[in-house]
């Protein structure tokens, strides 16, 4: 077993002419908060897509736990313990709450494709979804169809279905995108507590949740990543400062 | 890693009575129904038209199990249906020969042939879906239209396994007698539809309640995140593919013992595109809403053309309105009027209703009055459309006020009302 959740080795990805990611290296710890900022247009969304498996890496190398996933399937991926968000909300729209976590959790409890079950006498995969319907606060919201729920409950349920499966690395997508001040202070309590234990990656706009949050912050900037280090680090770091703001003392307010 | 216990995370799963109502109620009552049908006595022409329905009752679910499950729109289910009934045939003939020399398929009672239509259509699903399903949405459309227009073809030149243009033929009053049916009169046929058809609706519906079926509906409404729940959204496309044509099969292996005849043309795109038509106009969101749909083309199929011979334009135009005005199909506006009389059960919702009913008879009417005039005034027999004693010739321009009348005061009278509000939503 490696001490390493996720390695990533010169990774390269080029659609047509554009690079989009330039030789990308990148190791995280087991059970490491990981934060990835950089401006927009910098690659972070492509960075997340790679390494789920969403597109296959022109060059390098991506390794999950030891083991190297780069050209395998998302869902290959999943298996092996990854899950990730969207940045726009990617739910199951016309099913409910509960069905829509249970979609989570059910391969991962084994049941595949199972067509000689009924799921209702599934003890385990009901047990298992009110589990995660409870830790995110959703189950007085259990029968209502996803579709109907509100903005920030959607992005909530986004992180549910991540979570269900009980994947040992998390990749969020911007979790807190379009959230007022009070969500956001509640989605990141449920951020820190679904993730515990767990290797999270996650890409943010909100210095205030970064900062707070990670452990180690990585900043991309047009495909590279010009600095990795503590919260402290970053925050003193000069190249940092003028590559992504242009203006050190905004910088230095926002993440203060 | 978590400590919740058994008993503190509360039971989400619906009430037991919630699930009788929902789940088994709806079976007991087909089972009901067609337990019923024969003390009633149906005439020769009547238990035609049901065992006609029963198996298309079976087909067009087996359809849906595609488009309203797994959000996967078929130009060609008619080719599991129909090589699913060819393998049934054939089976047919087995047991034919097998009752005069002996063999394996002596053992085979003609009752169940719908087993043999099962393992045909889903084997043909095996094959056909595998390169297929790789694809989703339009390509998987077009893929499906080429595939039921090949197959037919191959259908018209293969005369030893499909029998050319005459088809295959049988008798089904051979080999073992299950439950005292000799599969002779009409009668007994009947009870073979109905088990039959209440074996394939019961076991799509549970189908409907395993974790692949729930996944596939996952698949309908959001494959790409089903990815990323650990799920090939393509392999579950192909595994529901076989399922389907399975189903569609075991509707072929009962038409083959109600009819005793299979031609290429139960494989083309035109018993394709009757199948979804009654998906669709019977409601393709809906598991019941195919069963609706095949009662109702079924009757119009049967009888309407002996009342009309417009009534393809009358189908065609069912389809459009059921398109454009209720997505939902039959069964959407069955739940919505219901919904709507239970939500608010005053004599104002009542007449809302009525009025509803009558301005869409009022245009129902209006185009029926013209669509029958425009036909004979096509065939220029100088014969006039007599509807409850009218005489409406078509030379005279006061029958085509008559129906352009009627048609434009029901559709005004729908405007306006959906205006006010829609339909009790």
């Amino acid at each position: 077993m490696s001490a390493l959740a996720l390695q990533l080795k010169d990774l390269r990805k080029s659609f047509g002419p554009a690079k989009i990611i330039e030789g990308v290296s990148l190791d995280i710890a087991r059970g490491e908060r990981h934060a990835i900022i950089g401006p927009n247009g910098a690659g972070k969304s492509t960075l997340f897509n790679l390494i789920s498996g969403l597109f296959p890496p022109s060059s390098g190398q991506i390794s999950l736990g030891g083991k190297q996933i780069n050209g395998l399937k998302p869902h290959q991926i999943n298996r092996l313990g990854l899950s990730r968000s969207f940045q726009v909300s990617n739910i199951f729209a016309n099913m409910s709450v509960r069905e829509n976590v249970r979609c989570g959790v059910l391969w991962s409890l084994g049941y595949g494709h199972s067509f000689w079950r009924n799921i209702g006498n599934l003890k385990e995969v009901q047990r298992k979804t009110a589990e995660v319907l409870e830790k995110v606060g959703l189950l007085d919201k259990a029968d209502v169809p996803a579709v109907l729920l509100t903005y920030a409950d959607q992005r909530t349920l986004e992180i549910a279905i991540t979570i269900a499966g009980g994947a040992d690395v998390i990749l969020l997508d911007e979790p807190t995108a379009g959230m007022s001040h009070s969500e956001t202070a509640r989605a990141i309590e449920l951020i820190e507590m679904a993730t515990e234990g767990k290797t999270l990656l996650i890409v943010e706009h909100d210095m205030g949740v970064v900062f707070g949050l990670s452990d180690r912050i990585s900043v991309l900037v047009y495909g590279e990543i010009i600095a990795t280090g503590t919260p402290e680090e970053i925050r003193g770091n000069a190249r940092v400062r003028e590559a992504y703001l242009g203006d050190e003392t905004d910088f230095a307010e926002v993440t203060a | 890693m978590t400590d919740y216990s058994l008993d503190r995370v509360p039971d989400l799963a619906p009430s037991a009575r919630y699930k009788f109502a929902t789940r088994v109620m709806p079976l007991l009552l087909l089972a009901l129904i067609l337990l019923s049908i024969p003390l009633f006595e149906p005439s020769r022409t009547w238990l035609s038209l049901f065992n006609a329905i029963g198996i298309n009752m079976v087909f067009a679910l087996s359809y849906n199990m595609l488009l309203g499950q797994t959000g996967l729109l078929s130009f060609g289910h008619a080719v599991y249906f129909g090589l699913g009934g060819y393998a049934a045939m054939h089976g047919m003939n087995a047991i034919e020969n097998a009752s005069y020399d002996g063999g394996f398929w002596a053992a085979v009672p003609v009752f169940a042939l719908p087993l043999v239509g099962f393992a045909g259509g889903a084997l043909a699903g095996a094959v056909i879906g595998f390169p297929s399903c790789r694809r989703s949405d339009v390509p998987f459309a077009m893929i499906s239209l080429g595939i039921a227009e090949l197959v037919a073809a191959a259908g018209f030149m293969f005369i030893s396994v499909f029998g050319g243009e005459e088809g295959i033929t049988g008798d089904r009053m051979n080999g073992i007698e299950l439950f005292g049916l000799s599969l002779g009169p009409l009668g007994d046929v009947y009870w073979f539809i109905a088990f039959w058809t209440f074996v394939g609706v019961a076991l799509m519906y549970a189908f409907t309640r395993t974790p692949l079926g729930k996944i596939a509906q996952a698949v309908r409404d959001n494959p790409e995140r089903v990815q990323f729940v650990g799920y090939n959204p393509n392999r579950v496309r192909y595994l529901v593919f076989i399922a389907a044509g399975g189903f569609a099969g075991l509707a072929g292996g009962m038409s083959a013992v109600n009819y005793e005849i299979f031609t290429p043309e139960s494989l083309s795109v035109i018993p394709s595109g009757l199948v979804l038509l009654m998906a669709f106009i019977g409601g393709a969101r809906y598991f019941a809403g195919p069963i609706l749909g095949a009662v109702v083309l079924t009757y119009m199929q049967s009888n309407l053309s002996d009342y009309s011979e417009a009534w393809l334009l009358y189908l065609g135009l069912l389809f459009i309105g059921m398109i454009l005005f209720a997505p939902g199909g039959l069964a959407g506006l069955l739940l919505s009027g219901t919904a709507a009389l239970k939500h608010s059960f005053s004599v104002k919702g009542l007449l809302r209703v009525g009025a509803f009913a009558s301005s869409a008879l009022l245009a129902a009417a209006g185009v029926i009055v013209l669509v029958e005039l425009a036909v004979r005034y096509s065939n220029g027999f100088g014969e006039a459309f007599e509807p409850f004693g009218l005489h409406l010739a078509p030379d005279q321009m006061m029958s085509w006020m008559v129906g352009l009348v009627l048609a434009g005061v029901g559709i005004g009278a729908l405007k306006v009302l959906s205006k006010q509000g829609g339909m009790g939503s």
